[in-house]
């Protein structure tokens, strides 16, 4: 994903130039194509966050559109109050892109997960909160954060995710993409876990069970319409993220679903909140997150025989 | 167009005006921090009367010098200056505090001639340097100030910033530090020694400058001359009495806190008034 949103910045920072990239001293082989070709709107601001983020927004309220890039935790729970005040206060035209959520950096360790950040920056006022569920999706986000004014923050993955969507997908901001069609449930994915959830669309139509799949790239505002339709249309409602199973995308469906009293049956595929002290694949630690097709059938025949 | 030409008795009388406004707003509003507003009223006064290249009747005028309030606690000591300057009528110094008011206690930006929100510390000194490097890329003539509290020097925030900017020659930004030797819980010292503090700075290669930040002819001869050395940012640093002007609330640490009653207030503007 971060080559897709690489090149895709660069491409637009030739025909833009209020755009900046702002780095925290990561991006080896990634962001040298930017630096190069921009070395006037590029800023390697040193392992230093707290300034980087803070850069970004006196930039920002210069007139310029600034990325800010680096890895999971870094460039958001680091510089958490420097995005709060600095940015989202003064609705400043910083994006902020971190590479490896989730579990991409599973054998690293707990400090190089980042599985709090969808929840934390969607609770920030102005915020925009971004997923992109495959390289297809992470390289349209970019052209539309650009458009978008304000805050924005963009998850990316890492490396060599699959690409799911076989051809061109209407990527718009809050709204949702359906990327299967299905009337027996609904899988709603967000970022990286669109694969798992297309796969476990296979696997249930094996059985018979025809799921809907939504990808979810936008965390905030999220597509509340697509997910009330799936209430209406489908029997049952199967969140997956790769994020603490509190405050993310299963939390935000829920919100959805309680206040229209949608009445569906309803379950997250999302992290245990807990640590795990051991190393891991990031396949390792998505198998914590729960099995969507256990819990579509689950659900299903709960409904069946309550 | 720009303010830097008052007569030098206009920059007392600023200086002055800056401090009863603010004594006004704090014992109005019954809120806290006047001995910082007094500590940083005379570097107020020259930088809005002597050094600043702004126009109160275009607050966002795109070239305008970029003045950040990093020590947002000293809101109502900028307010009043923004106010004697024009950039919004002084009746509205008035709802400092208020319900609903846009003068909010810490300072806020949505009132003319403010340029960002701030309170928490470390902040101001980060996004002072992405206005400076915008500049300074882009070949534009504005300039950055950012006056910073001593206190607010604990954040590690302001010194990942006192790195960048050497690296980076930004020699249009200055910083002031208001060095009025008291913080929130005690002296400086006491708390979290800053010594010695224009060392650190020549340190990390910014040009350093110590004065007495109640002197207003100081204050105006090293602002008016900048940089202090071509390629490097500047730092001033202000040496101040926290509570400056009022003889009850000078040197004091309870002023961060007290709102003065009725009785103190007269006393205080007796003062001020009595002083040429």
């Amino acid at each position: 994903m971060r080559t897709a949103f690489i090149e895709a910045l660069t491409e637009l920072a030739a025909h833009d130039d209020r755009i900046w990239l702002l780095c925290g001293d990561l991006g080896y082989s990634v962001l040298e194509r930017f630096a190069q070709r921009f070395p006037d709107r590029f800023v390697n601001a040193g392992v230093a966050e707290q300034n980087m983020t803070g850069l970004a927004a006196g930039l920002a309220l210069s007139g310029n559109i600034v990325f800010t890039y680096s890895i999971a935790n870094f460039p958001t729970l680091r510089c958490l109050e420097q995005i709060r005040n600095d940015i989202c206060y003064h609705r400043a035209n910083v994006k902020v892109v971190a590479v490896g959520g989730g579990f991409a950096y599973g054998a690293q360790g707990y400090t190089h997960h980042g599985l709090e950040d969808l929840s934390i920056l969607r609770s920030l006022p102005e915020m925009t909160v971004i997923a992109p569920g495959d390289p297809v999706e992470a390289r349209l986000a970019v052209p539309a954060v650009v458009e978008r004014q304000g805050p924005c923050y963009v998850r990316l993955g890492k490396a060599g995710e699959p690409v799911v969507h076989a051809g061109p997908v209407p990527f718009e901001i809050g709204r949702a993409i359906q990327v299967r069609g299905g009337s027996d449930a609904t899988l709603i994915s967000t970022g990286g876990m669109l694969k798992r959830a297309v796969d476990a669309h296979e696997a249930l139509g094996t059985r018979g069970i025809r799921a809907r799949v939504l990808s979810m790239h936008t965390l905030k505002p999220l597509d509340g319409q697509a997910v009330l339709r799936a209430a209406r249309e489908t029997r049952a409602i199967v969140t997956l993220e790769e994020h603490n199973c509190q405050g993310g995308l299963g939390s935000g469906v829920a919100d959805v679903l309680a206040q229209a009293c949608a009445g569906v049956p309803f379950a997250k595929v999302a992290v245990p909140d807990r640590f795990w002290h051991v190393a891991g694949s990031q396949a390792y630690f998505q198998a914590m997150a729960g099995d969507p097709v256990e819990l579509v059938i689950r659900l299903l025949e709960a409904k069946q025989n309550p | 167009m720009n303010s830097s030409n008052l007569p030098s008795q206009d920059t007392v009388n600023l200086a002055k005006a800056i401090r009863k406004r603010a004594l006004r707003m704090v014992h109005r509003a019954k809120s806290s921090h006047i001995g910082s507003c007094l500590s940083a009223a005379d570097i107020l006064a020259v930088l809005y009367g002597k050094v600043l290249r702004v126009d109160p009747t275009r607050p966002d005028w795109p070239e305008r010098d970029r003045f950040i309030l990093s020590k947002g606690h000293a809101a109502s000591a900028l307010y009043a200056v923004l106010a004697e300057r024009g950039f919004f009528p002084v009746d509205l110094l008035d709802t400092y505090c208020e319900d609903g008011s846009r003068l909010v206690g810490h300072v806020t930006s949505g009132v003319p001639g403010v340029e960002v929100s701030t309170g928490s510390l470390g902040h101001g000194l980060p996004v002072a340097c992405g206005m400076a490097l915008a500049a300074k890329r882009r070949k534009l003539p504005w300039r950055v100030f950012a006056l910073l509290s001593d206190g607010e020097l604990d954040e590690g925030s302001n010194w990942e910033a006192i790195l960048f900017a050497p690296h980076h020659k930004l020699d249009n930004l200055t910083a002031i530090v208001d060095y009025n030797k008291i913080q929130s819980f005690g002296s400086v010292k006491e708390v979290l020694d800053l010594d010695p503090l224009p060392e650190k700075w020549r340190a990390f290669r910014w040009a350093v400058r110590e004065i007495d930040g109640h002197d207003l002819r100081q204050i105006e001869e090293v602002l008016t001359r900048l940089p202090l050395e071509a390629g490097k940012p500047s730092v001033v640093i202000a040496h101040t009495v926290k509570g400056k002007g009022v003889s009850f609330m000078e040197g004091q640490l309870a002023w961060h806190y007290k709102s003065p009653t009725d009785e103190q207030l007269a006393q205080a503007l007796a003062e001020l008034e009595s002083k040429r």
